[in-house]
């Protein structure tokens, strides 16, 4: 029985369930309290200074991290625990890995398997992991890779292709497994500036297709016109949340507005 | 700064020198190397007396070289090298990969023994290890092994089974396998943390990761560091002649201590160790380009590569046509 039927007659939950979720690294604590409700379908921009805990919220959400305390649900469903008689117990890895799958991640350093072509990048996790049969995931991989124009390039490896064309690569790859959601860690802040646009059209492009998303980024300018939301983090919490509008011109918090006034200068 | 220059005598351009620009080819000349040139001749004519010498030293007696070439003696030793260092690479791979994935442990109960067992097998001299795994009686009479309501599975005279093989396989296999445990941890700690996430993150588990992700980049640094270890072992093995395993040098020096003919014996020897260390290597080479493609990829292959890469294909899955 998969997580959506379960919902199926009740009302919509949010995708993504986040509340009072905290995650320490040794005696850092890097988050403290997060809360968040991502709805089905919505593109939510998540903004902030640099070690502000943006990015570990987001690999918070797959597992990447263990989160140390607070509630985490995707679709209904915990990642990487499970509720046993009223306490919250670490999943075992195989559990995780099958509930991770449904939930794809883009990274800022893109990842990809260097030893393996574009498309073998793009036909490795539906075939080992779904158990797809290898024609079928390579025909839907080429139709992928012709979705972020790289169709040409499905036989070039990662150290053949620039920086925009890797993380296009990326994208197709955490297509690949038909997932629920997407993630995005900073896609475009290892890129050089000409290459920008063009991963950030691939990723207008999949906006249209009304997946879910939630997108770590310093694009103010994309956050402005792509997100249903922008999410405003800075030392550990999100401060302010709401239309790009309210928080990107209208500010209510003073902190908010010191980063907005700094990062549109 | 424009006055500076003027005033400069050596720095204004003359008449002359226009006139010797507008005639002077512009072919580059380029540099003359007369000593590299005078180290090349003496190189050569070194070489021409060793040839020379080769040949014409009666010692050398080429006719006796040729004899014992294939001699049976000399082609069982040759099998029992071989075998040996098949056989001694192998458990060295996969007790050093244990090793390796052991010290890699959070856990200081797997991590630090694997340490011990490094610090030990790699720090004491392989031919100290030869000796004493062949002299093991002396330590342990007999080897009992039993379970409680079972009974005894294994009674044995330690003389009965450390033949001098066993002992040569024990004292350099975990010689070895020190060695190679070091060379898996490089390979896998080389291997950037972002692969094992993206591979997470599709979902992938941890023995898929290892499989599929992490193992095929860390060859490419286990890689070249184990084709060098299998050359070493393969030479290293001679020193099993102590200990009176039928080897390739011990072969020979059964037949020179009979005949005398004591050099013709070496360069029989030292003939098949060179042949058996080329076909390693240009393994070696194969394999180096195996776990490579990506970096191959683009490259002309050259004919003497190619004809490796047929020569030594090996099976492999192509996902794209």
């Amino acid at each position: 029985m998969s997580a959506r039927s379960r919902t199926e007659g009740r009302p919509a939950t949010p995708m993504v369930h986040a509340r009072e979720v905290r995650k320490s690294f040794g005696s850092l604590e890097v988050l403290k309290g997060v809360d968040l409700d991502v709805e089905r379908g919505q593109v939510v921009c998540i903004i902030g200074p640099s070690g502000s805990g943006k990015s570990t919220f987001l690999r918070c959400i797959n597992h990447l991290e263990k989160i140390d305390h607070g509630l985490l649900l995707v679709d209904d469903e915990f990642i990487g625990y499970d509720l046993k008689r009223g306490r919250l117990h670490e999943a075992r890895n195989a559990v995780v890995c099958e509930r991770r799958a449904h939930i794809g991640m883009v990274f800022q350093s893109f990842n990809l398997f260097p030893h393996m072509t574009a498309l073998e990048n793009l036909v490795e996790a539906p075939v080992r992991v779904k158990g797809i049969g290898l024609k079928e995931a390579r025909e839907s991989a080429l139709q992928l890779l012709d979705r972020v124009g790289l169709r040409d390039k499905a036989d070039a490896f990662p150290r053949q292709l620039s920086g925009g064309q890797q993380q296009r690569v990326a994208i197709a790859r955490a297509l690949a497994m038909e997932p629920k959601m997407l993630l995005f860690d900073e896609p475009t802040s290892a890129l050089d500036p000409e290459l920008v646009d063009e991963v950030l059209s691939v990723m207008r492009d999949l906006v249209e297709t009304g997946i879910t998303m939630i997108i770590v980024t310093h694009e103010i300018g994309f956050a402005r016109e792509a997100a249903d939301r922008v999410g405003f983090m800075d030392d550990g919490v999100i401060i302010e949340i709401g239309t790009p509008d309210q928080v990107l011109t209208n500010p209510t918090s003073s902190r908010t507005k010191q980063f907005v006034s700094k990062v549109l200068k | 700064m424009n006055a500076d220059r003027t005033a400069d005598p050596t720095r204004s351009s003359s008449p002359e020198t226009s006139a010797e620009m507008e005639a002077a080819s512009l072919d580059v000349v380029r540099l003359k190397h007369p000593l590299r040139w005078t180290a090349s001749v003496v190189v050569l004519v070194g070489i021409v007396l060793f040839i020379k010498g080769a040949v014409s030293n009666e010692q050398l007696q080429w006719d006796v070289v040729g004899e014992y070439m294939f001699d049976s003696t000399i082609m069982d030793g040759l099998r029992t090298t071989m075998v040996l260092t098949a056989v001694c690479m192998l458990v060295a791979i996969v007790l050093g990969t244990i090793v390796a994935v052991m010290r890699l442990s959070p856990s200081p109960l797997l991590s630090w023994p694997a340490a011990a067992f490094v610090w030990f097998f790699r720090g004491v001299p392989a031919l100290v290890q030869l000796i004493f795994w062949f002299n093991l009686a002396l330590l342990v009479r007999t080897v009992t092994f039993s379970l409680p309501g079972i009974g005894t599975i294994i009674d044995a005279q330690t003389n009965d089974f450390m033949t001098p093989f066993v002992a040569a396989v024990m004292g350099l296999g975990l010689h070895e396998a020190g060695y190679m445990a070091e060379t898996v941890r490089a390979g896998i700690s080389s291997v950037d943390k972002g692969q094992t996430e993206a591979a997470g993150a599709l979902g992938m588990n941890s023995r898929l990761t290892l499989y599929r992700i992490v193992l095929p980049q860390a060859m490419r640094l286990i890689i070249p560091p184990t084709g060098n270890a299998t050359i070493g072992l393969l030479k290293t093995t001679s020193l099993v002649s102590v200990i009176a395993v039928g080897d390739l040098l011990n072969a020979a020096q059964n037949i020179y201590t009979r005949t005398f003919e004591t050099i013709p014996l070496l360069l029989v020897v030292t003939f098949w160790y060179l042949v058996v260390v080329t076909i390693l290597s240009i393994g070696q080479q194969h394999l180096e380009n195996y776990f490579s493609k990506d970096v191959q990829a683009g490259r002309p292959k050259g004919l003497l590569r190619r004809t490796i890469t047929n020569a030594f294909s090996l099976r492999r899955r192509e996902v794209t046509s």
